[in-house]
């Protein structure tokens, strides 16, 4: 049974339709791009997989089942914009990712924290916004998951922490789980990536093994991807 | 290990270079165990799903072998080995003799060149 089966998915805000007809299905063990301009609706799709948002119409299996209570078990999302208080230090949010998730492995986080060298009784907002993000991202692969699915994890950090988020990534996800990653910073993440899906205005116009695409075009992810977003 | 990609070219045709490149020099010696395919991901820093293609780009060449229970290995024939040598040899000669013909060299004159600087 496929991981993740989006089918027909539409959301509408108001007349604005964001997403239209989106199918897609992600199997075990891949790591997938979705790529896409500012505003196409990228993080409208992760938001309604991981049951932040309804959709007008469609639905989203996990597993087979309609997203819910299991689904939430099973997934481990990173928003694009923390939810995370502040004010609270590394060692708190420790505590809180523990008591919320039965998957979080608490020792990995701690190593794994351990290996950037970072005091654990700081506050998050005495950290810089690469630190942040590191943080984060730490926390969200330190669940056993099925699905990860990471909304813009690149957003905003200097070249060498994005190198640390990526080998963060391959190393840390579990074997036989995917990882959906969205990003515009296609250049940086090609290397990691199986497939990539290609979102524009709310409708998925490509999905594509990379290396299959690469033969086929003679070019680079990033390329096709400006060729074919050409303003 | 760090390695930089050419994002133009399917990563695992370039992985499945490095590799041979590995072998043929020797630092990878025949009869040898390969690390795991998880594992050879993360030290060339990809995704384990392309090393496993490259790694079957070069069984299919007879490069290497897989023992089903014990994991893959480089081949323990030497003469394959010395094969994919010479060849990717070649192939450097002929690149070099190409890149000294676009500057007006002919294959002569290349070889007396080499001489020289020796």
């Amino acid at each position: 049974m496929e991981l993740l089966k989006c089918v027909n998915i539409n959301k509408s805000f108001g007349n604005k339709k964001i997403l239209e007809d989106i199918n897609l299905t992600v199997p075990r063990g891949k790591i997938i791009g979705l790529l896409g301009q500012n505003g196409t609706g990228k993080s409208t799709l992760i938001k309604i997989i991981n049951d932040l948002l309804t959709a007008t119409g469609g639905e989203v299996l996990v597993n087979g089942e309609k997203i819910g209570v299991e689904s939430k078990k099973i997934i481990s999302y990173l928003p694009e914009r923390t939810y995370l208080d502040k004010s609270m230090t590394v060692d708190k949010v420790i505590e809180f990712f523990t008591d919320f998730y039965d998957n979080f492995d608490a020792d990995k986080a701690r190593r794994l924290l351990a290996d950037l060298k970072l005091d654990t009784s700081l506050k998050l907002s005495k950290m810089s916004k690469g630190m942040q993000e590191k943080v984060q991202l730490v926390l969200v692969m330190s669940r056993k998951a099925e699905l990860y699915i990471l909304d813009e994890p690149l957003g905003g950090v200097d070249p060498a922490t994005r190198d640390y988020i990526l080998d963060t990534i391959l190393s840390n996800f579990n074997e036989g789980a995917s990882v959906i990653i969205s990003t515009h910073l296609i250049s940086d993440i090609e290397r990691i990536l199986d497939e990539v899906i290609f979102i524009d205005k709310g409708r998925i116009i490509l999905h594509s093994d990379c290396d299959e695409l690469r033969t086929k075009e003679n070019a680079s992810i990033d390329e096709i991807f400006r060729r074919m977003f050409r303003c | 290990m760090s390695f930089s990609f050419d994002n133009n070219i399917p990563i695992y045709i370039q992985l499945a270079e490095k590799l041979k490149i590995e072998i043929i020099s020797g630092k990878l010696t025949t009869g040898e165990r390969l690390l795991s395919v998880r594992d050879l991901a993360l030290n060339y820093k990809v995704n384990p799903n392309t090393m496993q293609r490259a790694l079957t780009e070069l069984e299919e060449i007879g490069l290497i072998f897989t023992e089903r229970t014990n994991g893959k290995f480089v081949t323990e024939d030497k003469g394959l080995v010395l094969k994919y040598k010479k060849q990717y040899a070649d192939s450097l000669v002929n690149n070099f003799f190409k890149s000294m013909s676009d500057i007006g060299f002919s294959k002569q004159d290349a070889i007396n060149f080499l001489k020289e600087e020796e």
